[in-house]
């Protein structure tokens, strides 16, 4: 039974991590960049809700306007910091990316200060079924994302700015060259995972109450080590990695003897599958061309 | 002899000149006794800096890969030197100049530990690049930073750290100096050698390289184990000025502190990377007393400020006319050279002539006219 509220506590964690990561690959694939601010987007999406909670208290409109605040903060950033570095080297990008991470933690800093802040998004309890006791926020965490991956799933399959997502994603200039207008297409990416983003951070306030500025600073970094630990650019393959992540935390977790390394030993998952296959479990080998 | 003096290139060492300068006068002012202890503290804290920010430059500046973990590097080279130092030092108890000599070895335990380090994760560096290693050199900052937090406090201090043995502060800011230098003249060889010019070759595009044959793999892994040679080196300097070695300094930020340094000065340029590493400690050490509690974290934002500003007015492709107008030296020969000619004029009173024209052609650009003439066959 324990065993089995430890694959739940994994999966449920891995489904945050996978909702973060599909941000992650979907900004690497279209606009070929890690985002390095993504996690950090989470976090003001944090705060937007613990704003909302203490102003309204209801959580569903919390979110919702964390989701809308995220969708606007992704496309200014993208605007203003990535834009105007648009064809400029692959470590300006970077660079920039980690600067924009930076201003957004030192910011919340400055506005809410360093004390974590309490948010109770809301005290669901437990369900019991004989021996077995899951919390709620699991089955709603893993429910929901669950429903974002399928939907995102569909919306790059079966609709026209989906299709036209994977084309610029595969060769941008051809794609420009067949009408579609790539400025737009990164712009919607960039809402699409920072309204994701928002979304995580309501998963995670859900999970511990406790919110400060570095929120979002290392499951940004554990769900980009699951984007490219399920291949980076692959949206399945995100959603393998973090669920991959998540298990391999929370079955570390409950070993007394290595649960302090925890977060080593996903680090080291990550360098492992990077040495062994850069490309990810479900990426594509692409060979360098001049 | 009189033609060979007029031949160096003076601006090839003025830094080291500088450096040399600034140790000699600030040990004079030590050994008189007119420099409170802050101040020598200070300047060992810029010395770190500044071989820190010198190594970084060679990964990021001229092999053009971005290291995250820098610190990472440092936090090895902090604590097993450290560590040596602490056995070493009642080893060494009556055997003359015994303080030396600990540090002395631990400089080398702490310097090839963290090299041997830069190996390991310049091995994955040769199939990564990028954002990749960017985020490989990341985790393993973290995951030493961890490693180091959860031991015991016999072996390493765990979370409590490191204490180290106290040396002379007079003098250790002199040693401090004196690895700059060693640190300059390694890095400043190695660029200005072919090696370092196949190292920017490397950068500029990797495929080209390749093809001209350069060995990639072994300038990549060449160029990070010494740069994380000196980081460890810098990591030594560190605990022993310290005393205290804590795994909490060695931080992501820390590895972003260094690479503002790197930035702010320059990609590419030592100089550059030695002034903003002795600008930003500086500006470190006096808003540490005026910022205090949440108002610290205006530094933050100002580095993040930095970052992003000077990235996006290097490299954006839409202000590359702006630079080139603008920069410090075409403003100062606009200023100052009475000859200097507008890009957008044209001077007509002495249009080049044929001959003019060969004169103006250095010697390796001139065709050479007999090769090219086709009515003459080769070997005739």
């Amino acid at each position: 039974m324990e065993f089995i509220e430890t694959l739940l506590n994994g999966l449920s964690i891995g489904s945050t991590y996978a909702v973060i990561a599909l941000g992650y690959t979907m900004v690497y694939g279209i606009a070929k960049m890690l985002n390095f601010a993504h996690g950090d987007v989470i976090m003001v999406g944090g705060y937007m809700i613990y704003l909302t909670m203490a102003g309204i208290g209801n959580p569903i409109l919390g979110l919702a306007v964390a989701v809308l605040f995220c969708v606007v903060l992704g496309i200014s950033i993208e605007k203003v910091a990535y834009k105007p570095l648009r064809g400029a080297s692959p470590l300006a990008v970077l660079i920039t990316a980690i600067g924009v991470s930076y201003l957004l933690q030192s910011t919340a800093q400055i506005i809410f200060g360093s004390a974590p802040k309490m948010v109770i998004v809301a005290d669901l309890g437990n369900l019991t079924i004989g021996s077995l006791t899951v919390p709620y926020y699991m089955l709603i965490t893993l429910g929901c994302s669950v429903v974002i991956m399928l939907t995102l799933s569909l919306f790059v399959k079966y609709t026209k700015t989906g299709r036209a997502m994977i084309a610029v994603s595969e060769d941008k200039g051809a794609a420009q060259l067949m009408g579609i207008n790539v400025n737009a297409i990164i712009t919607i990416t960039f809402a699409i995972g920072s309204g994701l983003a928002a979304f995580a951070g309501f998963f995670m306030l859900m999970k511990s109450p406790s919110l400060s500025n570095t929120l979002g600073a290392m499951p940004g970094i554990k769900a980009f080590t699951a984007a490219v630990i399920g291949g980076i650019g692959s949206i399945p393959g995100a959603m393998v990695g973090g669920i991959l992540m998540g298990i391999v935390e929370a079955l570390s977790l409950t070993v007394p003897a290595i649960a302090p390394y925890t977060d080593a030993i996903e680090f080291l998952v990550l360098i492992v599958i990077l040495l062994v296959r850069p490309s990810g479990i479900l990426g594509k080998v692409r060979r360098e061309k001049v | 002899m009189a033609n060979k003096l007029t031949n160096i290139k003076w601006k090839h060492y003025v830094n080291y000149i500088a450096v040399a300068i600034v140790t000699v006068v600030f040990g004079a002012l030590a050994f008189a006794g007119a420099l409170p202890s802050s101040a020598l503290y200070l300047l060992e804290k810029i010395a770190i800096s500044i071989i820190l920010a010198v190594s970084l430059s060679m990964v990021v500046g001229f092999l053009g890969e971005l290291s995250l973990g820098h610190a990472g590097f440092m936090c090895v080279g902090a604590y097993l030197g450290g560590k040596a130092s602490v056995i070493l030092e009642p080893m060494l108890k009556g055997v003359p100049a015994g303080k030396e000599i600990a540090l002395v070895i631990s400089l080398i335990v702490g310097g090839v530990v963290a090299a041997l380090f830069g190996i390991v994760i310049g091995l994955p560096a040769l199939r990564l690049k990028g954002d990749y290693l960017a985020i490989v050199t990341l985790a393993f900052g973290e995951i030493v930073r961890s490693v180091f937090m959860n031991t015991s406090s016999e072996s390493f201090g765990g979370a409590l750290g490191l204490s180290t043995p106290r040396y002379n502060k007079s003098i250790l800011f002199i040693i401090a100096f004196v690895l700059v230098l060693v640190c300059l003249a390694v890095t400043q060889n190695l660029i200005r050698s072919k090696h370092g010019r196949a190292i920017t070759a490397i950068r500029d595009n990797e495929i080209a390289a390749r093809a001209t044959g350069i060995n990639v793999t072994k300038y990549k892994l060449a160029v990070f184990t010494i740069s994380s040679l000196f980081a460890g080196v810098a990591g030594v300097l560190y605990s022993y000025s310290n005393y205290n070695v804590q795994s909490s300094k060695f931080s992501y930020n820390y590895s972003i502190e260094i690479l503002v340094m790197v930035v702010l000065g320059g990609m590419g340029s030592i100089n550059g990377s030695i002034i903003a590493a002795t600008l930003i400690t500086y500006l470190d050490n006096t808003l540490q007393t005026v910022l205090t509690g949440d108002l610290a974290v205006l530094q933050d934002l100002l580095y993040a400020l930095i970052l992003i500003v000077i990235v996006i007015y290097n490299n954006a492709p839409a202000l590359k006319n702006f630079r080139d107008r603008f920069n410090l030296q075409s403003v100062l020969k606009r200023k100052f050279d009475p000859n200097h000619q507008h890009d957008d004029e044209a001077k007509w009173d002495r249009v080049p002539t044929k001959i003019a024209m060969n004169e103006i052609l250095s010697v390796d650009v001139q065709p050479q006219m007999s090769t090219l003439d086709p009515d003459k066959k080769e070997g005739v």
